[in-house]
C-alpha cells in the first residue's frame, strides 16, 4: 500500500453498517451508520465501553446475524465483494477461511467436549479437502506456531487442561489455520493477566507480519491500541466518534469521549503521576439515545458549544483539525486548546506542561481558538497544575 | 476411571445400607402391630404374640434389622425355631436368599411377590421410556430449533396441556375409547414375551405405556427445548459459526451434544423410579405390577412387603445414579478427568 492505495482498494471497506434489533421495546440499534477501512496487514483498534456495539459491528462482519432477528444494511466489501449481499451458503464458506474470529473468553468459546485438536482439524477440514491425518498434522504445526509446548501431545487434551493463555494461543491458531486475510480479534486478552496479555499480543502482531494478515482488534484497553493498532475508531452508542490514525489519535484526541477513555486507562503513557478519571454517567440507551450528540449527558464540555448545539444537533463524522485521516463527531471548535488546558492536565500534568511548551510555538492555532479558550481557561485554573498555569499565563 | 467407580459402588452399598436402616427404624416405629392383622378381630393376645414371634416381630429393632440382613444374604426361617424345626418342620416358611421378608397377608416370600410383579413394572417402564425419550427430545428440540414460530408454539402449548392431565385421567381415557369404544387395540391386558412374543407383549403393553409416556413426554419436550435453546447461544456454538461449519453440524455436533448431557441425567433418575412401579397407571389399567403390589400392601398394612419394595427402589435409584455418573463421565471429559 503506497501511493496508489486509494479508497476503493481497501481490503476490508465497511459502508454505512447498521446493525438493528427489532425488540419489544422498540429497535436497538447496536450499530448505526459505521464506515471503516482497512488495508492488508493492517490493524484497526475499535475502543469503547461496554455495550457501544463493537462485538455486534464486528459479527456482523463473519455474517453472524444471519438467521437471527437482527436487520443488517450497508456495505461490507472484502476485496470488492460485498459480503452482506452473498447467500448464506457462500458466506458460510467465507467464515473462518477468508474472516476468522477469536473471543474473549477462550474457555467458553471452544467446546468442552472436543479435544483442542479435534476442533481444529474441524476448523481445518471444513475447507480443505484433507484427511484426518493430513488436518491433524497441520493442527500440531499450528499449535507449535502459536507457541503451545509439546504441541504433538497437547493435540489431544481438551481445552479445560490448557491454562487461560493456551486456550487463547489455540483459539488464534483456530483462527488462523486457513490463513484468513482477515482476523477479528474481540477482545482476545481481556480474560487473561497481564504478562500473558503481552505475550498474546506479541504473538499477534508475528502472525500478522507472517501472512501479511489485516486485523481488526477489539478491546476497551487503550494500551491495547497504541501498541498493536495502525488505525483507531472509537465507537459510543453504536456510532464511530473519532476515528484516526493511532498515533495521530492518542496524542491529539478532538473528542471529549476519547478524553474520557484515555483518563480512564493507566498505562497509556505509563505515568506515574497520572490519575485514574472514570467517565461519569452510564452508557446510553440504544433503544432512546440522548437527543443531539449522543455523549452529551455525560460531557462536561458541551457548555462550550454556542446554541445549546449538543443537545439538538447531531454532529457529524468530520475531519478534525489535524486534516483529512482523523475524523470526529463533536460541535466543540477548539479541542485541542480544552483538551491541553483542561483534559491533559488533570490527569497527566507532566505530558500537559511538556505538551504547552511544544504548543508555543503554534500561534496560529491559539488564534483561531482565541475567543473559545476564555471561558475555557478560566475553568481550568483552579484545576492546572502551577506550571501549565504559568504557561498559560504567559501567553 | 476404575477406581472411581469401584468408589462410586461402595458408597452406592453403605447408602443402601444406611437406606434400610432408615426404612426398617420407620416401619418400626408404626402404630400399628403387623401381627393384629393375622387371625381377624377376635385374636387373643396369645395368638399375637405367637405370631409376633414366629414373624420376629417380638425383638429388638437392631435385632430384627441384623434378621433382616441376614435374610437377604443367606435366606431365613420363619419362624426361626431350632426346636419347631425337628418337631413340626411344616409349620415353618421357609424363605431362601435373598429374603426380604415373609407377607403374612399374602403367605408368601416379599422376593417372590416382587419376582412375579417386578417383569411387568420394568416393561412398562421400558417402552414408556423409549416413547416418552423418542417423542419429548424429538420434540423439544424441534421446539427449540423452530423457537418462536408456530410450530414451537404448538410444541410448547401441546406439552402444557398434556402436562396438567392428571395421569388417570389419560389412562381412564385411552382405555375407555381407544381399547373399549373404537376398538383399536385388544382390552389391555398383560402379556410375557413367553406368551405373546414381542408383539403381544408390547401390544399389551402400550395403552398404559403411552398413559405413562404423556406426562414424562411433555415434562421432556419443555426440558429439551430449554437445555438446547441455552446451548444454541453457548460461546462455543458461535465459534463452530465462525469457523464456517454447515448449520447442521453447528446444530448436532455442536450444541445438541452439550444439551443433552443434563437430559440423560434426568432421565436416568426418572427410569429408574418408574422401575419401583407406576402406581397410578398400574391401578388405571389393572396389571399386576410392583405399583399395585405397594397399593395393595399399604392397604393391608402388609410391612414386610412394603419394606421390600421401599428398598428395592432405593436400590434402583442408587444404582441408576452410579450408571448416570459413570454416563456423564463418558460424555463430559472435564468429568472424567478431574
Ligand atoms: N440480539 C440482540 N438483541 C437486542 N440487543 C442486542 C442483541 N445483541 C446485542 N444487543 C445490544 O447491542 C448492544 C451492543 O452490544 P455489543 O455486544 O456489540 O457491545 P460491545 O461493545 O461488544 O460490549 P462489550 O465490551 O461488553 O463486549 C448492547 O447494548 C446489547 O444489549
Ligand atoms: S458534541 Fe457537544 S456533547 Fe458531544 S462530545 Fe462534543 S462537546 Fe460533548
Ligand atoms: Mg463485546
Amino acid at each position: 500500500m503506497s501511493d496508489t492505495s486509494t479508497k476503493h482498494d481497501a481490503f476490508l471497506r465497511v459502508e454505512d453498517l447498521r446493525v438493528h434489533f427489532p425488540t419489544a421495546d422498540g429497535v436497538v440499534k447496536a450499530t448505526d451508520g459505521l464506515s471503516f477501512e482497512l488495508a492488508r496487514g493492517k490493524t484497526l483498534g475499535i475502543v469503547g465501553e461496554s455495550g457501544s456495539g463493537k462485538s455486534v459491528s464486528s459479527s456482523a462482519i463473519l455474517g453472524l446475524h444471519r438467521g437471527t432477528r437482527a436487520q443488517v444494511s450497508g456495505q461490507i466489501l472484502l476485496e470488492d465483494v460485498d459480503l452482506l449481499q452473498l447467500s448464506d451458503e457462500e458466506m458460510r464458506r467465507r467464515r473462518g477461511l477468508d474472516v476468522a474470529m477469536i473471543f474473549q473468553d477462550p474457555l467458553s468459546a471452544m467446546h468442552p467436549y472436543y479435544t483442542v485438536g479435534n476442533q481444529l482439524v474441524e476448523a481445518y477440514r471444513v475447507h480443505n479437502n484433507v484427511s484426518k491425518k493430513a488436518a491433524r498434522t497441520r493442527a500440531i504445526e499450528m499449535l507449535e506456531r502459536v507457541g503451545i509446548p509439546q504441541p504433538d501431545r497437547r493435540v489431544d487434551d481438551y481445552p479445560h487442561q490448557f491454562s487461560g493463555g493456551m486456550r487463547q494461543r489455540a483459539m488464534i491458531a483456530m483462527g488462523l489455520i486457513n490463513n484468513p486475510g482477515l482476523l477479528i480479534a474481540d477482545e482476545p486478552t481481556t480474560a487473561l493477566d497481564v504478562t500473558v496479555q503481552a505475550q498474546i499480543l506479541d504473538l499477534l502482531q508475528d502472525l500478522q507480519r507472517e501472512f501479511n494478515s489485516a486485523i481488526i482488534i477489539i478491546t476497551h484497553d487503550l494500551g491495547v491500541v497504541a501498541e498493536m493498532a495502525d488505525q483507531v475508531l472509537v465507537m459510543y452508542a453504536g456510532k464511530a466518534v473519532e476515528y484516526g490514525p493511532t498515533k495521530e489519535l492518542l496524542v491529539r484526541p478532538e473528542m471529549p469521549y476519547t478524553w474520557g477513555l484515555l483518563s480512564s486507562v493507566p498505562d497509556v503513557t505509563a505515568d506515574t503521576d497520572s490519575k485514574l478519571i472514570p467517565i461519569p454517567g452510564n452508557p446510553p440507551s440504544l433503544l432512546n439515545p440522548p437527543s443531539g450528540c449522543a455523549f452529551h449527558p455525560r460531557c462536561p464540555h458541551k457548555d462550550k458549544v454556542p446554541g445549546r448545539l449538543c443537545w439538538t444537533v447531531q454532529p457529524e463524522l468530520v475531519p478534525g483539525r489535524q486534516g483529512m485521516g482523523h475524523l470526529k463527531r463533536c460541535h466543540l471548535p477548539d479541542p485541542d486548546q480544552v483538551y491541553a488546558l483542561e483534559v491533559l492536565p488533570e490527569f497527566d500534568p507532566e505530558l500537559a506542561s511538556e505538551l504547552a511548551q511544544a504548543r508555543i510555538p503554534d500561534p496560529a492555532a491559539d488564534a483561531a481558538a482565541g475567543p473559545a479558550a476564555g471561558p475555557a481557561a478560566g475553568t481550568a485554573a483552579g484545576t492546572a497544575t502551577p506550571d501549565t498555569a504559568d504557561e498559560r499565563d504567559a501567553q | 476411571m476404575f477406581a472411581y467407580l469401584v468408589r462410586r459402588i461402595i458408597g452406592g452399598i453403605v447408602l443402601l445400607i444406611v437406606m434400610s436402616l432408615v426404612t426398617f427404624a420407620l416401619f418400626f416405629a408404626s402404630p400399628v402391630n403387623p401381627a393384629d392383622f393375622s387371625c381377624g378381630k377376635n385374636c387373643s393376645p396369645a395368638q399375637k404374640k405367637q405370631t409376633a414371634a414366629a414373624l420376629g416381630f417380638d425383638d429388638n429393632f437392631f435385632n430384627q434389622w441384623a434378621d433382616f440382613g441376614k435374610g437377604v444374604f443367606v435366606g431365613r426361617d420363619f419362624p426361626d425355631d431350632p426346636k419347631l424345626r425337628e418337631t413340626a418342620p411344616e409349620t415353618i416358611a421357609h424363605c431362601p436368599a435373598p429374603c426380604l421378608g415373609y407377607s403374612r397377608e399374602r403367605t408368601a416370600n416379599v422376593t417372590s411377590l416382587i419376582k412375579e410383579t417386578l417383569p411387568v413394572s420394568v416393561s412398562l417402564a421400558i417402552l414408556a421410556f423409549i416413547i416418552w425419550i423418542v417423542g419429548g427430545v424429538l420434540f423439544g428440540v424441534i421446539a427449540a430449533l423452530r423457537r418462536g414460530t408456530i410450530i414451537d408454539r404448538g410444541l410448547v402449548g401441546i406439552s402444557l396441556v398434556l402436562y396438567a392431565f392428571p395421569t388417570f385421567f389419560v389412562g381412564l381415557l385411552l382405555y375407555k375409547f381407544v381399547a373399549i369404544k373404537w376398538g383399536w387395540v385388544d382390552i389391555p391386558r398383560y402379556e410375557t414375551i413367553a406368551d405373546g412374543g414381542i408383539t403381544g407383549w408390547a401390544s399389551s403393553l402400550i395403552l398404559p405405556a403411552i398413559t405413562l409416556a404423556v406426562f414424562f413426554m411433555a415434562a421432556y419436550v419443555r426440558m429439551t427445548r430449554a437445555y438446547v435453546i441455552e446451548s444454541l447461544s453457548e460461546d462455543y456454538v458461535r465459534t463452530a459459526r465462525a469457523k464456517g461449519l454447515p448449520a447442521r453440524a453447528v446444530t448436532f455436533k455442536h450444541a445438541l451434544r452439550a444439551a443433552l448431557t443434563p437430559i440423560v441425567t434426568m432421565a436416568g433418575l426418572d427410569f429408574a423410579g418408574l422401575l419401583g412401579g407406576a402406581i397410578i397407571t398400574e391401578s388405571v389399567f389393572n396389571y399386576p405390577g410392583l405399583g399395585k403390589l405397594a397399593v395393595q400392601a399399604n392397604r393391608d398394612y402388609d410391612l414386610p412387603t412394603l419394606v421390600g419394595l421401599v428398598l428395592l427402589l432405593a436400590a434402583f435409584v442408587i444404582i441408576a445414579n452410579i450408571i448416570v455418573d459413570v454416563l456423564y463421565a463418558v460424555i463430559d471429559p472435564r468429568v472424567r478427568l478431574s
